[in-house]
């Protein structure tokens, strides 16, 4: 699961907008493979998060009901270009990644 | 309050310590689940969705809180939301799409530099209303809008 | 099926120009005047992003999935596979040597030598296939992170069709004009019926998008082809379009990267000369 975060963060007077697009197959469990017929197993992002300056600014849950290949974007002030943060993914199987940052 | 700071922590746990610990080999992946709010996930109507992931299912109607979502999704399994909330104090979000088998689609919670705002992108299985739900100073807002979802098809 | 067999009464009725008669230049220029006169309020330039170029409501959609698009994943496996030696020690970078100023718009070209028509996903399989690496599949996977990450470098270049004054450079032309106007199908309709004629016309749950930029945006990520199966991750390339364009009339596809479609990409890719370059796009 190497790289599978892409980040983008821009700060404005000192409000960080952070965008972040994640590779992964959001598979809900519930539905077969067109081609195999068989049953797709659940596979799904459960928890995001991003820290800023040792601090959680955003903690997700999230259900399969998130799209594949998820898109989050969320803002936060007292921060600056330059900054760095971590944004952090965990899934139902136990699979994770995170990816450090700047902000621009 | 509390509400948030225990999500908040679960949420760096899970993803910091317990995702390294998970991919260092040194917890089975079940420890990680249990973080997650699997009754609030499971719920298959909007009310036990919101109390699990909000811890309560009581809101106010409000229109402080935009929500961004097409009238027509080009594709139901990929609908674009954006929700930002002009309640001051805002510390948690619920987005849920009320007709989904199980409506919860996602839940944040914000730090206290963190503006209420989310902008994500969830799968609907029918036309129904989503419904953005705010908690703000112990108390519930949502608002609510309609979007169709056509079976597509055409198009190759 | 009911609003197909209705734009089908109705486009019989519309004389179609006749193929194989006016020169490259006039027609193309009709073919402009055509979109331009139909569809007043769109920029001129902006016919490279199809149907959302004269659909103001999935417009705002596709600019929320525009703000951060899926096929960036792809690019960034492109860019690896671009970038990855093969066995005997050469890569991607020998065989387009200008892939950095961008080499997106001057494909598909006639080379004059085989009397045939190149794609660029010809020349990425011919590449591989001369330094002894095995081809890509034609329609999705890596050919279309390749060439999207190679349509990422070329963004912003007019697309630059030439056709040589060579009696078999029109052949290949008017081969795919003709395909281009010929009905086919159980349903007997043309890509002109549904992308000339009845471009803006609303066919099931979807609006027909103007042929007048189709080429600049591929590959393309669907959202639909992303949702097909648990392998399918919503890449594909322009001649998978066709097959399923082709499809849709109940008219048997063919192959991606036969002779026919090339051709017709040759056809319908001079069509879009001057307009820039934007693959790879977002796509419903
Ligand atoms: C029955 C009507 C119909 C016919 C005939 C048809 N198409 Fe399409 N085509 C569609 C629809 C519907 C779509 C999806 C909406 C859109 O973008 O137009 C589409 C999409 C496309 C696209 C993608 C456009 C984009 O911006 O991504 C291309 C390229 C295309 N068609 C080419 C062709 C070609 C070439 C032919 C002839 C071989 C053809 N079509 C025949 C209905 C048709």
């Amino acid at each position: 699961m190497a790289k599978s975060i892409k980040l983008r963060a821009k700060a404005k007077d000192g409000v960080a907008t952070v965008k972040c697009l994640i590779s992964h197959p959001m598979e809900t469990g519930l539905r077969k493979d067109k081609k195999s017929g068989k049953m797709i197993p659940a596979e799904f992002i459960q928890e995001v998060t991003c820290e800023h300056g040792g601090k959680t600014v955003l903690g997700a849950e999230w259900g399969s009901a998130i799209s594949k290949n998820p898109f989050l974007s969320f803002k936060f002030s007292g921060a600056k270009s330059g900054d760095s943060i971590k944004i952090s993914w965990v899934d139902n199987k136990g699979a994770s990644d995170s990816l450090e940052g700047k902000i621009k | 309050m509390n509400q948030n700071r225990r999500v908040l922590l679960k949420g760096s746990l899970a993803a910091g310590a317990v995702g390294a610990a998970v991919s260092a080999g040194l917890l089975t992946p079940k420890a990680v689940m249990a973080a997650w709010s699997k009754e609030a996930f499971e719920a298959k109507d909007t009310n036990a969705a919101l109390a699990g992931a909000m811890g309560s299912s009581d809101t106010t109607a409000s229109d402080k809180i935009k929500l961004k979502a097409p009238d027509i999704a080009e594709n139901g399994a990929v609908v674009p939301i954006t929700v930002t909330s002009g309640i001051d104090g805002t510390t948690n979000m619920s987005i849920l799409v009320a007709n989904n088998n199980t409506p919860l689609t996602s839940s944040y919670a914000f730090g206290p530099d963190t503006e209420g705002y989310i902008s994500t992108r969830v799968k609907m299985g029918k036309t129904s209303d989503v419904i953005a739900v705010v908690k703000a100073g112990g108390k519930l807002y949502s608002t609510r809008k309609e979007v169709k979802v056509t079976i597509g098809g055409c198009g190759g | 099926m009911k609003t197909i067999a209705n734009v089908l009464t109705a486009a019989c009725l519309v004389a179609l120009p006749v193929a194989g008669q006016a020169s490259p230049e006039s027609d193309l220029n009709d073919f402009r005047d055509h979109f331009y006169k139909k569809f007043p309020d769109t920029p001129k330039d902006d016919f490279i992003n199809g149907v959302y170029s004269i659909d103001p409501a999935s417009r705002e959609q596709w600019e929320a999935f525009e703000e951060f698009p899926s096929y960036e994943i792809y690019i960034d496996k492109g860019e690896e596979l671009f970038n990855k030696k093969f066995a005997n020690g050469k890569g991607f970078a020998d065989c387009f040597p200008n892939y950095e100023k961008g080499i997106r718009q001057n494909y598909p070209y006639f080379d004059s030598g085989s009397g045939s028509i190149v794609t660029l996903e010809g020349a990425i399989n011919k590449c591989l296939t001369d330094n002894g690496e095995k081809p890509y599949k034609w329609k999705k996977g890596n050919i279309t992170y390749v060439s999207a990450y190679l349509a990422s470098k070329s963004r912003g270049n007019k697309i630059n069709i030439k056709i040589p004054n060579d009696p078999k450079a029109i052949d290949q032309y008017n081969r795919g004009k003709k395909h281009f106007y010929a009905k086919r199908g159980q349903l007997n309709m043309a890509c002109a019926d549904c992308h000339y004629h009845y471009a803006g016309a609303k066919i099931r749950a979807d609006i027909l998008s103007p042929a007048l930029g189709h080429p600049t945006g591929f590959p393309v990520y669907r959202n639909k082809w992303a949702g097909a199966s648990k392998k399918g991750d919503g890449m594909g390339s322009l001649h998978r379009r066709y097959g399923g364009c082709n499809k849709q009339v109940r008219a048997k596809p063919f192959k991606a990267q036969s002779d026919e479609y090339k051709a017709l990409e040759y056809f319908h890719t001079y069509m879009s000369n001057g307009l820039e370059v934007n693959g790879p796009s977002q796509r419903k």
